[in-house]
């Protein structure tokens, strides 16, 4: 079967608004077959858990999958310049000039500007909210309206946020922005309203190629914890102190 | 797309848009205006320096009309204004910015205070010997306390003074903590420096006495009356010193990020060579430093010739508050034109109107000027600066004139 790369996007589109917006019923016949962790809605209890998210760039290719999942999934505006998730291209020039692209944040994919020939080497870093254990954005709130949850989660209340972006010129990551249409700060919330019912992030889920790996930190067995205890990990930043909770496998020393 | 053109090399997607606009440039240079007029006046309050006395009071007005005028930008630059409140209900206190509601209001009550005792004689005075609405308003001001006995009098003078002691460290505490507020951003390279609230306090200072200057000459002049040079060279003085010290931070800042070359070091050249290149060289440091400093030290060295002392005292003056409106500016703008990803930089494009734009930028930089004018109408500080010049009694004397 020929499927163009449109239409594979757009069925995959499909499938994710469809698990957002489907019934209750449709709802748990997923969360029976793809769910991360078992776990029945209704009582999940925030101090079993402590999330964590590994990203092993080699397997990355690129797609912008996760990003628009991400925009479908939260509502994220998709005529503005504002994303959750986003994939950045690193191309390492022959004669040593770094070129780093996420045109639109990866969501229309890449095209090829530069001939094969010219490059050393290439790769994609997917990039999110580290979600950090010690989150500078939490600290320069002057409300304290972004909060992280017990289960490890850095999350904004939106009824509360007074729209000073103080947190997003805290963030090193860059994974902040400003929601205009809210004015408040907004951010990645690991989706929050599907890992705290057993279903995985939309990027996660939308990842072909399992580049993207979530899990609970605290389940010796989990999918995260498999990755961190037989891979060489690395964070971004991590002379900034801020101990992200996204982990990276095969990160390279140009990635900021 | 448009902003693809203001942007080189990489900057994360969502930095694409700039966070905080002139609006936030104005923050701070209001404040700094605030603290430096108030540590100007406490050179008489405080360490007793009769040639300031003058425009000790004014500078009192001056720091209230720009004071009150200082959550405006902040205000009209929030996704909601109406939350901000909760900034004094429910403090985040790891926050440096949540101690601003609580700053700002006890220097503002320290400042009313200051103001009210330095001028109490006079409410009462004028309560005394008007009728009517007047009467009225200045019992209301004089809180229905008429004593103006010699020994109340010197009551008043030790509480104000107790209060300008107070005065200082709030004022400074009060910009102070603005530079922090950038300082101690580690995610920004170009903010994240210790040096960030001496930096600030030291051009608040300046561009405060260069305030006061201005507008000492500028209502001298409206009110057609004569200037007391010994009290114009004596703020040109201080400005001079003020500008040392505020140089000497700005250059130890750049010169050890330099020297210390780290990780940020090509953006930080990038920022300083291309985005802002002409405010931070030609604005900040040679109309805004070094050209005054040149003046000045000019000023100090010339004999007589008054009237070409005070147009170069007015041209330094003029010079350094352009100067540091450009290094509220670099700090601000520049900050957040330098990509965290450490490997691109974008432009800053004001736009006129808009919530955020320069416009109301303008009428919100304007009106401290209206509320002094209705300020010195109810409370005219004129007769220290105008009595004692024609045959410049010594200053002693003045008490007993009012």
């Amino acid at each position: 079967m020929n499927i163009s790369r449109r239409e594979f996007t757009k069925i995959g589109c499909r499938i994710v608004i469809g698990a957002a917006a489907g019934a209750t019923i449709v709802e748990s016949i997923i969360s029976n077959s793809i769910a991360a962790e078992p776990s029945s809605t209704g009582d999940y209890d925030w101090n079993e858990h402590y999330w964590g998210y590994v990203i092993d760039t080699r397997k990355c290719i690129g797609c912008g999958r996760c990003a628009n999942a991400c925009k479908l999934e939260n509502d994220v505006p998709f005529d503005e310049p504002v994303y959750r998730t986003w994939v950045e291209r690193y191309r390492v020039l022959k004669e040593g000039e770094v070129k780093i692209d996420s045109p639109n944040g990866s969501i229309d994919g890449f095209t090829d500007d530069i001939p094969a020939e010219e490059l050393k080497k290439a790769f994609y870093v997917p990039k999110i909210c580290n979600h950090c254990d010690n989150p500078p954005c939490v600290q320069v709130c002057p409300v304290g309206a972004t909060y992280a949850t017990n289960d490890g989660v850095v999350l904004v209340d939106y009824d509360y946020c007074i729209g000073c972006r103080y947190c997003i010129q805290g963030c090193p990551y860059g994974a902040r922005y400003f929601n205009k249409e809210k004015g408040t700060a907004d951010k990645c919330t690991w989706c929050y309203h599907r890992i705290t019912k057993g279903l995985l992030p939309a990027c996660v889920q939308a990842c072909p190629v399992g580049a993207r790996v979530f899990g609970d930190l605290k389940d010796p067995a989990s999918d995260v914890n498999k990755l961190l205890d037989k891979e060489r990990i690395n964070v971004l930043k991590p002379d900034l102190g801020t101990k992200p909770k996204v982990y990276y496998v095969g990160l390279d020393r140009e990635v900021r | 797309m448009m902003v693809e053109n203001l942007i080189w090399g990489y900057v994360y997607p969502n930095e694409a848009e700039i966070q905080w606009s002139v609006l936030i440039v104005l923050y701070p240079y209001i404040t700094g205006l605030v603290a430096g007029a108030f540590i100007a006046s406490s050179l008489y309050h405080v360490f007793g320096k009769k040639e300031i006395k003058p425009v000790a009071r004014f500078a009192l007005l001056t720091a209230l009309s720009f004071l009150l005028v200082a959550t405006m930008p902040l205000l009209t630059h929030l996704g909601h204004p109406e939350r901000g409140i909760e900034i004094m209900f429910t403090p985040h206190l790891t926050s440096a910015m949540s101690g601003f509601g609580y700053i700002y209001s006890f220097y503002l009550i320290v400042v009313v205070l200051e103001i009210w005792l330095s001028f109490r004689e006079d409410i009462v005075k004028t309560a005394l010997n008007s009728q009517g609405w007047k009467k009225l308003l200045y019992s209301g001001l004089a809180l229905f306390s008429y004593d103006i006995s010699e020994k109340a009098l010197h009551e008043d003078e030790k509480l104000a003074k107790k209060l300008a002691i107070i005065g200082i460290p709030s004022a400074a505490f009060l910009h102070g903590y603005v530079g922090f507020i950038f300082g101690g951003i580690k995610a920004n390279p170009w903010w994240s420096t210790p040096l960030m609230p001496l930096i600030f306090l030291m051009s608040a200072i300046v561009s405060g006495i260069a305030l006061l200057i201005l507008l000492y000459i500028a209502s001298m002049k409206l009110r057609k009356r004569a200037i007391d040079h010994k009290c114009l060279h004596s703020l040109a003085h201080y400005l001079w010193i003020f500008l040392i010290l505020d140089v000497a931070l700005e250059l130890l800042e750049i010169v050890s990020m330099k020297y210390e070359s780290l990780e940020d070091i090509e953006i930080i050249n990038r920022l300083l060579s291309d985005k802002i290149a002409f405010t931070f060289y030609g604005v900040q440091l040679t109309l805004g430093i070094l050209i005054p400093f040149i003046l000045l030290l000019l000023v100090g060295i010339m004999k007589n010739r008054e009237t070409l002392k005070m147009i170069m005292i007015s041209v330094s003056s003029i010079f350094v508050v352009i100067g540091v409106f450009a290094m509220r500016w670099n700090v601000v703008i520049g900050g957040q034109e330098i990509s965290k990803s450490l490997s691109g930089t974008l432009t800053y494009e004001p736009v006129f109107f808009s919530q955020e734009g320069v416009l109301p930028a303008i009428i919100i930089l304007a009106i401290p000027f209206v509320i002094l004018v209705v300020v010195t109408r109810i409370l005219p500080p004129w007769k220290d600066m105008e009595e004692e010049v024609p045959e410049s009694k010594p200053k002693s004397t003045i008490k007993h004139l009012y």
